[in-house]
């Protein structure tokens, strides 16, 4: 027997995949494009009006890059989260609760350890500590069967009220001169959090795109029957997941603390939506199972960018939400339509 | 944790695979199944027929170790086994391709047959990598061994056919060595050239001398892939055939009673 002994089932199919693989190529690229469409309609509005250069800019690129910083970290464990079928909203409230822990530790141990190891212990143990909400949101999706979205709604809760009760009601300053450098400081131009953060998000690319569990990750937000009875332990991959998600907002609370040389329990309050638009933006499917950090990455400055550019071109700052509300539309309805496009088959 | 994908199993052709001895299964009070016997001999298809209700699931689900039999032997080349999960099943060569497929859409055809003991490698000599190459590889010649061409191995599997897909689940179970392979409606949700498609893929897995039991509605597939058939009714065995003496006509009178 050969394949032409069914001439008609193959080269069909092969024929249409074609096509259909270079849209959806093009389709996974569209953050990239927003991005560029973007940056190239602010560089024209900014040559006309003011004469001058927005992307070539130093001061602008960096402000970009330190705007990103915060919703970028929070964004790529969203990531893994919406690519499993999940959502982490508790998020923005865990970064604050981290800024908090961060400078309330580091103002203790200053005096003892002196202002190096009391800024690198302070931010460890701030970012153990974002793993604990972290870890109750994975066991009560994963064990107690609570769906992601009112379980981390809860945690939300919890942790903005635990963030606002050590902080006393109000912002905690730290001082520490070494934490004031590092949040504000630049290495050869590029300021200290923005080279943290993108070492960071190259390492979650590499856990997402090159581990185990990270095809797992995928397994499981498209069918996680299926990864059950490849025989994948769901449960402790699910706990795995949200304590590293909350270690992301650690993070992000920590580089936060350190650039206002302050901690703030609300520091990530308006975040958790810009994180949700990152990763939506950026190509991932709030159905589970699709997504890249590069993706993200993209989609988060794609935010960044629409916040600071409408500043930098002297519009009113609130055309910002009308912005990026519509970048997600657009965003969404791509990603319908492609969801159409590739999955017609199965539903007819 | 690397298979020999081999074109051949290593029972010879003929020989009893699997063997169901007695098998009875109570839930409760209701009896599901009660004193079935069958085999599978290796190179062999053999259907089982029922109306809903009759046992049939009952049956695969002791073979594959998702029940435990309330009494019976169950033994594989000749020797008592007794699985504790579908797992254990899966380990010692039984593999069940489910109606829904049980496939990662997202994922490529590799990936998927990979899922759970994904290959890995270190990049620069350190840094540990999934082994996209040998996924490929393996999609490939497994693929090519069901006689089922592609191109795409780069592609996720949402984008193939039904029958493709089918391809795919039954490639998982044929790369990783498989003996016994239990097809629960494989060709149920399938367009007509599909379902040829996956008669012709059941024959591949015959010529390779596993055993396959093949679940379905349809009496048409039965007689087109089969060489016999058991026909369960009320949780008993209601007849068995060679599809060779047998007619539809009698099957279903076996299956409905009379």
């Amino acid at each position: 027997m050969t394949q032409t002994s069914d001439p008609h089932v193959a080269p069909q199919a092969d024929h249409a995949d074609t096509a259909r693989t270079f849209l959806q190529r093009v389709a996974d690229l569209r953050a990239w494009l927003f991005l560029a469409f973007l940056i190239l309609g602010f560089e024209v509005w900014s040559r006309i009006s003011f004469g001058g250069t927005f992307l070539f800019n130093p001061f602008n690129i960096q402000s970009i890059a330190v705007f990103a910083v915060a919703p970028l970290l929070l964004a790529t464990g969203q990531t893994f989260v919406i690519i499993s079928g999940g959502i982490d909203l508790s998020m923005g409230f865990i970064m604050g609760l981290a800024a908090v822990v961060a400078a309330h530790v580091i103002n203790w141990a200053t005096p003892g350890m002196g202002f190096g190891m009391a800024v690198l212990f302070g931010g460890l143990v701030a970012v153990l500590v974002a793993a604990i909400p972290g870890m109750v949101n994975g066991m009560l999706v994963a064990f107690l069967k609570v769906p992601p979205f009112i379980g981390t709604l809860g945690m939300f809760g919890v942790a903005r009220g635990v963030a606002f009760l050590l902080a006393g009601g109000t912002t905690v300053p730290v001082k520490n001169e070494v934490f004031a450098a590092l949040g504000n400081g630049r290495f050869y131009g590029v300021p200290y959090i923005v080279i943290v953060t993108a070492i960071f998000v190259l390492i979650m690319h590499y856990l997402l795109s090159q581990t185990k569990f990270g095809q797992h990750n995928y397994a499981i937000g498209a069918n996680a029957q299926a990864a059950r009875r490849a025989g994948i332990n769901i449960k402790w991959h699910l706990l795995r997941l949200y304590i590293l998600s909350g270690m992301c907002a650690g993070l992000a609370g920590v580089l936060y603390a350190a650039r206002f040389t302050a901690g703030a329990a609300q520091a990530g309050e308006p975040l958790l939506l810009d994180s949700v638009a990152a990763v939506v933006i950026g190509g991932a499917s709030l159905f589970g199972g699709s997504g890249t950090i590069l993706g993200t990455v993209a989609g988060a400055l794609v935010i960044a960018v629409i916040q600071y550019g409408l500043v930098f071109i002297n519009v009113a700052p609130f055309w910002q939400f009308i912005s990026v509300g519509v970048v997600i539309i657009i965003s969404v309805l791509i990603d319908q339509a492609q969801r159409r496009f590739s999955g017609g088959r199965q539903s007819e | 944790m690397s298979p020999p994908n081999t074109p051949m199993v290593n029972t010879p052709m003929g020989e009893t695979l699997l063997e169901v001895r007695h098998l009875s299964k109570n839930f409760g009070p209701v009896q599901a199944l009660s004193d079935l016997s069958m085999k599978v001999h290796a190179g062999e298809v053999v259907a089982l027929a029922g109306d809903n209700g009759a046992g049939k699931t009952t049956l695969i689900k002791a073979i594959s170790g998702v029940y435990a039999p309330s009494s019976g032997e169950i033994l594989l080349k000749g020797k008592s086994v007794s699985f504790a999960s579908p797992q254990e099943a899966r380990d010692q060569g039984i593999e069940t391709i489910y109606q829904d497929l049980a496939l990662a859409d997202n994922l490529t055809i590799g990936a998927n047959i990979f899922l759970g003991r994904e290959p890995m490698r270190r990049a620069f000599g350190f840094l540990p990598v999934l082994d996209r190459a040998k996924m490929a590889e393996a999609a490939k010649s497994t693929m090519a061994l069901l006689d089922f061409h592609v191109s795409r191995l780069d592609a996720p599997v949402s984008n193939f056919s039904g029958g493709q897909r089918q391809a795919v689940a039954i490639g998982r179970a044929v790369y990783w060595n498989a003996q016994i392979l239990i097809m629960d409606e494989p060709t149920a949700a399938l367009g007509v050239p599909e379902q040829r498609k996956v008669i012709q893929l059941i024959h591949q897995l015959k010529a390779q001398g596993r055993g396959v039991i093949f679940i379905s509605h349809n009496l048409q597939d039965i007689f087109a892939v089969a060489d016999r058939i058991v026909v369960l009714r009320r949780g008993v065995q209601a007849g068995e055939r060679r599809i060779s003496d047998t007619t539809h006509d009698e099957v279903v009178k076996l299956m409905v009673g009379g």
